[in-house]
């Protein structure tokens, strides 16, 4: 069995490629697609650790987690569909109306 | 208190109070019924008389009780001021002297109030304004209220409270018809006249009252009476002032030498209150009070020689124009003068029995004199206005072609057979005045000559001349009105007056004539009455030879008046009109009876030393001290100017420079900083995102590392 960092390393590589996207990229499905990532990172850690002390308690919260992550992805979606309708554009550069 | 008598000591505040119900009567329903025309007017009057009567049967009734008594009689009634040493309270002096003016001016009053029915139902409609009826009677009342205050009181606060009363009675009344007389103003500055003059005259009675406080600690006469020797010998001098400043109180109530001038003026007041107010009663107040004060007076020879040689001076003074007037009531005027001159002498001389017994004679014929006056100018007043609506005899009128004067001498003559009761009551009062035996005045006058011949001569002398003069005036003015010829169409359609007018005439005639017998030589009823209320008031025999010169005196001067007004009026009758002189004494002394006629310029000279320059210091006050310093300079320049300098230095750099700067100075850096930090919201999700996470990163890292 594979030690539990090899899970750990995995989950953090994962999470800052999740999180470079979101600060990265333009297109707002694939800063969503990068939350998803980082979600699904944090995920890997709690199954990890879960395995590793072998307790259930994690494996519970990665169902909390997904249920919440496909909650988001519902309104999320909902929200990019209606930006669109606007602006005929999901690239969140063109979304600046806050600019000072 | 004796106790046994019957007394009626405890109705005393009555004598008050009748009054002032009646006054009260009258303002609160006078103005409905009056509305109800003749009879309203009546009813009216008949409650003012009949409150003043009332008040005569109390004074009656306390002068009854006093024959059950050794002395007087105070009756405490209220507390007025009560503070530290000062108790003044409101209490009633009951003795001889203060029951004689009780009665005289209760008596006296309630007659003339009767007449006044009579007399001022013609009177307001003749003035056109019916609706004065009433206040007249509510003043009339007001003055005897205020009057009876000033008798009855037993101390001097309260005497003073009374003097004031009556002074602004008399303002009122001499005021009654305020937009009459010359130039729609004369006759309220007749009144302010009398006012002002008075005025000074309290001054000096405050002075004085000022003084015996500091003295004595207390207002109350039987108090001061026992303090007075004693403070007669410490402090001469202070009681000297006192006495000399209650003397200018004297002045002016009684109208002497030098603060007379109001008196002739006030005639401009109804003829009632002519006779009640300035003849019978507020002017002898003066009289009354140095007789109250005897006890302080005979202590001060000083003060005495003063005010008998004042009495004396104004006696003869006043007499003698008073042979220069035209005007009927003016000649009563200054006999009034006259004849309180002789009184204010006779009690200044220390003959208070000789001084209250002329005041008591003079009120009864002179108030009767005043009444016939009154009755003289209505009768003509009426034929006056006979003609006017006679258009045959208008025709006559208009060739004379001058105003109308009702007073006027001149415009009388002949009224003896048109007024005849009138006329026999005037001969009465003017014999009585004259000093004609045996009427009152007689008798009155007889004395005080007597008692001056022996306590001061100087003054004998004086008053024998005024006497003299007094019975040639008085000769004069009955034969100028009631005899000859009438000398104008009103004179010629005069005629006599109701009865409500011509009863008390006759009560008073009656009085004038038997009134001497109050004070028959060796009877001296008058003498013991008053001696009740202290021995000083004692008088001296009868003089024979006094009486027969004075009497010879009086007969010279009606012969001598008898003479030129009638005699020498006839012979110039037959003179051309123009050459002819309206009166026959200025033949022979023309340019001294001009100065009598002309009240020796006393008006115009003081004018010319005390109220021009008065007048011109006023001005200057006003417009230079007041005007243009106070107002111009210190007002508008110094204050309102430095003011304004001051509010323009807050205004402009203090509120503007360094309040308004700190609040915009604020407003400014707020808004530079919010320049800057603005440049943080770029508006790139991205850059929020990476501000989020460099957030977490660093709360993790505290909590991690920490």
């Amino acid at each position: 069995m594979l030690p539990v960092y090899y899970y750990v390393g995995l989950s953090a590589i994962l999470f800052t490629l999740g999180a470079l996207g979101v600060l990265i990229r333009r297109n707002a499905i694939v800063i969503f697609m990068s939350i998803e990532l980082m979600l699904n990172s944090a995920n890997l850690a709690f199954v990890a650790y879960a395995r590793y002390y072998q307790s259930l308690r994690g494996q519970i919260f990665v169902f909390f987690v997904m249920t919440v992550a496909a909650a988001e992805v519902a309104v999320g979606l909902a929200l990019i569909v209606a930006i669109f309708r606007t602006k005929h554009s999901i690239d969140v550069d063109q979304m600046s109306n806050l600019k000072g | 208190m004796e106790s046994g008598a019957v007394n009626y000591f405890y109705m005393t505040p009555l004598v008050v109070f009748f009054p002032v119900i009646g006054l009260l009567f009258n303002i609160i329903f006078g103005g409905l019924i009056v509305k109800k025309g003749r009879a309203g007017e009546i009813a009216v009057g008949t409650v003012a008389s009949l409150a003043s009567a009332l008040s005569f049967g109390v004074a009656v009734l306390l002068g009854i009780s006093l024959t059950g008594q050794r002395g007087p009689v105070t009756v405490p009634y209220l507390d007025w001021i009560n503070i530290g040493t000062l108790n003044v309270h409101w209490g009633f002096q009951v003795d001889t002297l203060s029951v004689t003016m009780m009665l005289v001016v209760a008596g006296v009053g309630t007659l003339i109030h009767i007449y006044a029915i009579g007399y001022m139902y013609e009177d307001v409609r003749l003035n056109g304004d019916p609706a004065r009826f009433r206040r007249f009677f509510v003043f009339l009342n007001l003055f005897i209220v205020m009057m009876m205050i000033l008798v009855s009181s037993d101390n001097y606060l309260m005497l003073f409270v009374g003097w004031e009363g009556v002074g602004l009675c008399s303002y009122l009344l001499i005021g009654f018809w305020y937009e009459k007389g010359k130039e729609g103003i004369g006759n309220a500055l007749a009144a302010k006249k009398a006012f002002i003059a008075n005025r000074i005259g309290d001054f000096g009675f405050l002075i004085a009252m000022f003084l015996m406080f500091g003295m004595f600690g207390t207002f109350i006469y039987k108090e001061i009476n026992a303090m007075a020797p004693a403070a007669a010998v410490t402090t001469p001098i202070l009681i000297t002032a006192m006495a000399l400043f209650m003397l200018l109180g004297v002045m002016g109530k009684s109208a002497q030498l030098p603060l007379y001038v109001w008196l002739p003026d006030a005639m401009a007041g109804p003829t009632p209150v002519s006779a009640l107010i300035h003849a019978a009663t507020m002017v002898t107040a003066g009289v009354y009070l140095v007789a109250r004060s005897y006890a302080v007076y005979s202590l001060v020879p000083v003060a005495q020689n003063w005010v008998a040689l004042v009495g004396g001076l104004s006696a003869l003074f006043a007499a003698t124009i008073a042979v220069g007037q035209f005007d009927i009531k003016k000649v009563l005027a200054y006999s009034t003068i006259s004849q309180l001159g002789f009184m204010v002498a006779a009690v200044g001389m220390g003959a208070y029995v000789a001084g209250m017994f002329l005041l008591v004679t003079h009120a009864f014929f002179k108030a009767l004199l005043f009444l016939s006056a009154g009755s003289v100018i209505q009768g003509v007043e009426y034929g006056h206005h006979h003609v006017e609506n006679d258009p045959r005899l208008k025709k006559q009128l208009k060739k004379l072609g001058h105003d109308f004067d009702p007073q006027d001498m001149r415009n009388m003559g002949g009224l003896r057979t048109r007024m005849k009761l009138t006329f026999w009551v005037y001969l009465i009062g003017a014999l009585a005045l004259a000093g004609i035996f045996p009427l009152a005045g007689f008798w009155a006058k007889d004395e005080i000559l007597t008692e001056s011949l022996v306590l001061k001569p100087y003054i004998f002398w004086l008053l024998f001349v005024a006497a003299f003069f007094t019975a040639f005036y008085m000769g004069r003015q009955v034969l100028l009105v009631f005899f000859g010829e009438p000398r104008s169409p009103a004179a010629e359609h005069a005629r006599d007056n109701p009865p409500v007018m011509t009863v008390p005439l006759v009560v008073l005639a009656i009085l004038s004539a038997v009134g001497g017998g109050l004070n028959l030589p060796a009877i001296d009823t008058f003498t013991k009455w008053l001696e009740q209320t202290n021995e000083k008031f004692s008088s001296l025999g009868f003089n024979l030879v006094v009486a027969g010169a004075s009497t010879g005196l009086a007969l010279l001067g009606l012969s001598l008046a008898w003479y030129l007004y009638w005699k020498r009026y006839q012979e110039m009758q037959s003179l051309p009109a123009a050459k002819r002189p309206d009166d026959p004494l200025r033949a022979y002394i023309g340019p001294v009876f001009t100065g009598m006629e002309n009240k020796w310029w006393v008006d115009e000279l003081y004018r010319a030393i005390i109220l021009n320059p008065y007048v011109i210091l006023s001005r200057f006050l006003a417009d230079q001290v007041d005007g243009r310093f106070w107002h111009d300079w210190f007002h508008d320049v110094v204050i309102a100017g430095g003011y304004r300098a001051l509010t323009r230095f807050l205004a402009v750099p203090i509120d503007l420079g360094v309040i308004d700067r700190i609040a915009n100075g604020l407003a400014d850096v707020t808004k530079a900083l919010a320049g800057r930090l603005r440049r943080i919201q770029s508006g790139f999700v991205r850059n929020y995102a990476l501000a989020v996470f460099i957030g977490v990163v660093i709360i993790i890292g505290y909590l991690v590392l920490r």
